[in-house]
């Protein structure tokens, strides 16, 4: 997918969530616009509507009220299997337990978005080993561990591999959701350059969301949630 | 390898105690399976092989499973005699080839002994037209001498030149017993799977040698001595039953409508295959049983794996929203398990078929020497293969059950990891 053609990558207009069985809603979002190559860092305490959010955009939930639109596409009006297949395609996602498969080895685990995704597969150029090795390189993994099953790395080491999976083939939109809470500040301001360095070269978006304001000045933008969801106000 | 496949085989070995427990399980119930229906169709072969190249059995009139059952399996007693004169009318009747008279009644230490004379051991046949055959010694030539079943000779430990006491009737009790008469072993029979083995052989002319001075059907005294008994010739009077070999096949119901309506004396002739058809069927509820048992076996195993799959999938939850995270649709979650379910169950089949060729190669030759049953290490049959595919179906339909689930969990949990 073209990723400039789009003068926006993410749209949204008058979002509302409420979760089954509650009576008011978790998000309310009058209006948010990101554009492609951005760099947003969005804070806010736990409890603010951050995962509802993400959920929103992966289009793992879809609203109830107004459009998320990603890369031009509504999500709510997507089937579900589209959805699927749209978050497999366009965006790779670093959870903030890493979540890597344990019974895999490190190269195994990058590449494992390829297998569901045909684009993203696609987009590799060249062998998807090498250019998974090559991802490894640049964030800087001892390439004595890429055989190695993950659970015998170190927490910093898990986590750059959870960010080359989310890089591999060059996803349109990343979101790293909490990434460096396990970290301590060091790591964690050289783990942020260098994701930032290879998203800059792999073109796409960054969205990073963390409770963490020091982490703030790396970034080209900032939201804070809890100004963001106008849930107080019109509830 | 495509990806689900790949990703299903990794996950499993990373679970492998289970995995390969739950391998063990369907391989233990697949060779109960097929063992018993290896035994299940040994037993029925071995069965009708019993008795072979025998056209016709002949004895005094009666139904015919109770005529086999007597002459061929020893088992219960005949209900009548046939003369002796019969007996030479049919021997030499002209479409009759050769005839074996039996004649039984008597036992030693709870084995039949049964009367019968040369053309017992020339042309008794069994299994696929098997001849008798002797392990030690020859066939016997006078009248106090006795050829005994493997059997016999095992269960009691005799050898050639053993003497032996025959008891009157079939209880083996102190005033029953032909005490002032010993017979010597000269022949032991190998080993035939059939009730040859569990009989003890003496000439038609013994038979009635012992007899003298028993005709009430008790010692009244006053018995001959071996040495006397042997200075006479015995002529038999009655047989219990012959075994009739026709020159042709062709000619057999004609003998057997002769013989049935023979005026002289009330005789049945029947055809063995017939009457082991008829006496295997009266068995099948025992085969039956056998069968349902062994399904039972493979339903408990398949259960087994199914519950050892849904108890992984609670643990799986995390590993599942991962996959869902990185693109994998609900579909590929579906198919991971199913994938397992399907791979465990053939790992299983291919365990169990090889455990089986073990345990058969291992056995066949133990159970050929004790019983004579000759277990063929035979491909599996037509019944077997589709057996297997009923339960490599059934183990893919189980698989089903897990896979639902963490497609519906799946759905439900998304990306977001509960653990």
């Amino acid at each position: 997918m073209d990723k400039t053609r789009n003068p926006v990558i993410i749209k949204l207009n008058q979002v509302k969530y409420t979760w089954p069985g509650n009576n008011v809603p978790t998000l309310n979002i009058p209006h948010l616009t990101i554009k492609p190559g951005e760099h947003l860092f969005i804070k806010g305490p736990s409890g603010c509507g951050k995962s509802t959010l993400l959920s929103l955009l992966t289009g793992i939930n879809t609203t109830t009220e107004g459009q998320v639109e990603v890369l031009g596409e509504d999500l709510s009006q997507m089937s579900g299997s589209r959805r699927d297949k749209f978050r497999a395609d366009n965006i790779g996602y670093i959870f903030q337990q890493f979540n890597l498969l344990p019974y895999l080895s490190v190269i195994e685990n990058v590449v494992l978005p390829c297998q569901f995704s045909h684009q993203r597969k696609a987009q590799v150029t060249g062998d998807l080993h090498a250019n998974a090795a090559h991802l490894l390189d640049k964030l800087h993994l001892d390439k004595t561990l890429r055989d190695k099953p993950v659970v015998e790395l170190s927490i910093g080491q898990q986590q750059r591999v959870a960010a080359a999976r989310a890089l591999i083939g060059n996803p349109a939109l990343i979101i790293a959701d909490e990434p460096t809470s396990s970290l301590d500040y060091d790591n964690r301001s050289a783990f942020i350059e260098l994701l930032l360095e290879q998203v800059n070269q792999a073109n796409s978006t960054l969205l990073f969301v963390s409770h963490d304001p020091t982490l703030e000045p790396l970034f080209d933008r900032s939201i804070d949630l809890r100004e963001l969801n106008q849930i107080g106000e019109k509830a | 390898m495509s990806p689900t496949l790949s990703l299903a085989w990794k996950s499993a070995r990373n679970r492998k105690v289970t995995a390969i427990l739950t391998i063990l399980t369907v391989a233990i119930s697949v060779i109960l399976l097929l063992g018993v229906e290896r035994i299940r169709t040994e037993a029925k072969s071995s069965f009708a092989n019993t008795i072979s190249g025998t056209d016709l059995i002949v004895g005094g009139r009666s139904g015919q499973v109770n005529l086999l059952l007597y002459s061929v399996f020893r088992i219960g007693n005949a209900t009548n005699n046939i003369d002796w004169r019969s007996y030479q009318e049919f021997s030499q009747h002209r479409s009759v080839d050769w005839a074996i008279p039996i004649s039984l009644g008597d036992s030693h230490k709870g084995f039949r002994v049964m009367g019968t004379n040369h053309s017992y051991f020339e042309h008794y046949r069994y299994g696929k037209k098997q001849n008798l055959a002797f392990t030690d010694g020859q066939e016997f030539n006078n009248l106090f001498e006795a050829v005994i079943g493997a059997d016999v000779a095992k269960k009691l430990g005799y050898q050639i030149g053993t003497e032996i006491i025959i008891a009157h009737g079939i209880s083996d009790v102190g005033f029953s017993r032909h005490d002032n008469l010993p017979f010597k072993v000269v022949g032991i029979l190998a080993p035939t799977g059939t009730p040859v083995d569990k009989t003890v052989h003496v000439s038609l002319e013994a038979i009635e040698a012992i007899h003298v001075g028993w005709e009430s059907g008790a010692n009244l005294g006053n018995n001959p001595t071996a040495e006397q008994l042997a200075e006479l010739n015995f002529q038999p009077k009655q047989i219990t039953a012959m075994l009739v070999g026709l020159k042709s096949k062709i000619q057999t119901f004609a003998l057997q409508r002769q013989i049935n309506t023979y005026n002289k004396e009330p005789l049945s002739a029947i055809l063995p295959g017939v009457a082991l058809h008829e006496l295997w069927g009266m068995m099948s509820v025992a085969e039956q049983a056998l069968m349902a048992v062994s399904v039972f076996v493979v339903i408990a195993g398949l259960l087994g794996m199914l519950s050892s799959l849904l108890t992984s999938l609670q643990e799986r939850r995390r590993e599942m929203a991962i996959l869902r995270a990185m693109g994998a649709r609900p579909r590929h979650v579906f198919s991971l398990l199913i994938l397992e379910a399907s791979a465990l169950t053939f790992i299983g089949l291919i365990v169990g078929i090889l455990g089986l060729y073990t345990l058969l190669a291992i056995a066949a030759p133990i159970i050929q020497q004790n019983y004579g049953i000759n277990l063929t290490m035979m491909t599996l049959s037509h019944y077997e293969l589709s057996l297997l595919a009923m339960v490599q179906g059934a183990g893919t339909v189980i698989g089903f059950i897990p896979a639902l689930r963490a497609y519906k969990q799946s759905l439900s949990d998304g990306m977001t990891i509960r653990v």
